[in-house]
């Protein structure tokens, strides 16, 4: 079981309010991830529940208990740190062994378990070497053993691929995701990274100054952002913002049309090539329109276009609007 | 930008770092030879540098004159108990500094540093009054708390520094590990700052060794340790230079030795997070 409920959960520190007041409902098994920008509160968030941080008010229950006061070891999560946070003088065997040792279990019960963790993350090999002796994938594979050992509630990661070099971070994600699918623990994952965001959660939580913003699956976040700044946030690259007389147009005060949804060839958006960055798999070019500004656009394939090519657009896709405050209109 | 180093300027540095060593060693050098002189060699003018004939006897009449061993051993109690129990103290304290700070810590820790500039002497009566009255003059129990007392700001300043340099995540996944507070201080950060931990022990165990003022003022001969062996050799009767300088060395060579074969990690705790 690992259903965490968080209600009107605040925190300040001092004058600063981190988080000024968040409901929030975690179902057992669920990999919800917390996304936003840096200094939004997602790493305070993630500390709240694991009693890193004492709540300045409002409650967090886990399975039904409040947890609000509990310290953290008393809480049934584990916590896998960006840092990896290993204990440097123990071998991989005593860091994976830890927290069973604190737990009082029998060493015949440890071994047992620090074996099948090893297998599950292939860390048989280096269960005799310190830290220092491993590469940054194996620390994180450590810190991810030291945590399944104890089989909690829910599994916290905070920002926990940060660290590492971008080939191996695909790598991980995938190991983690694989590690979710077996094992059907609730998991709860901070990072700063959307890609991160949109491949690995069942569910999204995008954070804005502390505040939710929008609470959804990723697709539904990329279809129907709730506001401005999830339909910005969501998706690489940023969705394009029109304001003005092409948005009235569409009744709205702003509108917004992702780059892959601009084809390229005829259109009633004219203007000249910028920037062009070609990938093979994909090309991204920025368009300075007449009226309208810079447009970034996203095509499949290679796009047989250059800078100071003069071009027409036209969108291709669903077209997102805004109100004046910045809301979804339906 | 670093400056380059040339062979000439590693050549002026050289000589500049034995000059330096020299004329800080060199009056222990002077005690060593003088405690090997006659006491007409020692007091003659102008001053021999290498005497005309050696002696042993100066060693042999201090070591049978008085019961060395016995002032030796108070000086290993003194100074160790003293820097254990200081640890015993310092250790939560610097945890407490390095890891849960207050908006005053800093300002605490200076002022505790603060108390060091102070002169002994200024203390003196007070304290010596309070022993008499708790009945610990002259007791090694009562110069383990003195001495403890004298050099805790030391022991918490340098825990402090050590702590610091270990990062807080570290403590924190220990506590979501299931640790208590002793358990965090005994499985992880105490091993992770081992050589903090023995380099501020081994700077304690030789500041209590050589600490002269309150050993000699709160002792008289039951408790007495190796500094008070050497007061008791200049005698009203008049200074016996070699004597005195056979029992000094008698005095300082078994820390002159700890501190030879420890002195790679002196050096490393003393510089600790001086340089990044």
């Amino acid at each position: 079981m690992g259903k965490i409920e968080l209600t009107k959960v605040r925190k300040s520190f001092g004058d600063v309010h981190v988080i000024p007041g968040i409901d929030l409902e975690i179902n057992d098994g669920e990999f919800v991830v917390f996304v936003g920008p840096s200094g939004c509160g997602k790493s305070t968030l993630l500390r709240l529940i694991a009693g890193l941080e004492d709540t300045t008010s409002g409650t967090i229950e886990i399975d039904g208990k409040d947890a609000t006061n509990l310290p953290p070891a008393k809480r049934g999560l584990a916590m896998v740190f960006q840092s990896y946070a290993l204990y440097p003088h123990m071998t991989v065997r005593k860091n994976i062994a830890f927290p069973l040792k604190m737990a009082g279990m029998d060493q015949a019960e440890q071994d047992k378990r620090v074996e099948r963790a090893a297998k599950v993350l292939n860390l048989a090999n280096y269960l005799d070497r310190r830290p220092g002796q491993l590469s940054g994938g194996q620390r994180q594979r450590v810190a991810i053993g030291r945590a399944i050992v104890r089989e909690p509630a829910a599994f916290l990661f905070d920002e926990p691929l940060s660290n590492l070099d971008a080939a191996l971070r695909v790598g991980m994600r995938q190991e983690i995701s694989e590690l979710h699918q077996s094992l059907k623990t609730t998991m709860i994952y901070v990072t700063h990274d959307q890609v991160e965001a949109m491949t690995m959660a069942d569910k999204i939580v995008v954070l804005n100054a502390g505040n939710i913003e929008q609470v959804g699956a990723p697709l539904e976040l990329y279809n129907n952002p709730r506001n401005l700044f999830v339909a910005g946030f969501i998706g690489s690259p940023k969705m394009n913002f029109i304001t003005g007389a092409e948005a009235a147009k569409h009744n709205a005060h702003t509108i917004g049309v992702r780059p892959e949804h601009i084809s390229v060839g005829d259109g009633p958006w004219e203007g000249v090539v910028g920037l062009s960055e070609h990938l093979g798999s994909d090309s991204f070019i920025k368009v300075d329109v007449n009226g309208i500004g810079v447009i970034n656009v996203r095509g499949t394939g290679e796009l047989h276009v250059h800078h100071g090519d003069r071009i027409k657009l036209a969108p291709a896709g669903k077209i997102h609007r805004f109100d004046a405050n910045g809301l979804a209109l339906a | 930008m670093a400056r380059a180093v040339t062979p000439r300027r590693k050549l002026i540095t050289t000589i500049a770092a034995w000059a330096v060593a020299l004329i800080i060693f060199f009056p222990v050098l002077w005690m060593i030879l003088t405690s090997f002189k006659t006491e007409a060699s020692a007091v003659a003018n102008p001053p021999e540098f290498l005497s005309a004939d050696w002696t042993l006897e100066n060693y042999a009449e201090v070591w049978a004159r008085s019961d060395y061993p016995r002032f030796f051993w108070n000086s290993v109690v003194i100074s160790v108990g003293s820097t254990l129990l200081g640890l015993l103290v310092a250790v939560p304290s610097a945890w407490a500094m390095a890891f849960v700070p207050g908006k005053k810590t800093k300002d605490l820790l200076m002022w505790m540093l603060s108390t060091k500039m102070m002169p002994a002497v200024a203390v003196m009566i007070p304290l010596y009054l309070l022993f008499q009255r708790l009945g610990l003059i002259d007791t090694k129990i009562g110069l383990v708390f003195a001495l403890m007392l004298m050099n805790l700001p030391i022991i918490i300043w340098m825990l402090y520094t050590y702590f610091k340099e270990i990062p807080g995540e570290i403590l924190e996944a220990s506590r979501m590990d299931g640790a208590s507070l002793w358990g965090e201080i005994v499985h992880v950060l105490t091993p992770m700052a081992l050589p903090g931990i023995a380099s501020t022990m081994l700077l304690n165990i030789i500041l209590a060794w050589n600490e002269a003022f309150w050993t000699i003022v709160l002792t008289t001969t039951k408790a007495a340790p190796l500094s008070a062996f050497i007061a008791s050799f200049s005698a009203p009767q008049g200074l016996f230079y070699a004597k005195l300088s056979a029992a000094s060395a008698m005095a300082i060579m078994p820390i002159l030795i700890l501190g030879w074969f420890s002195q790679k990690q002196l050096v490393r705790g003393l510089t600790f997070g001086a340089v990044k």
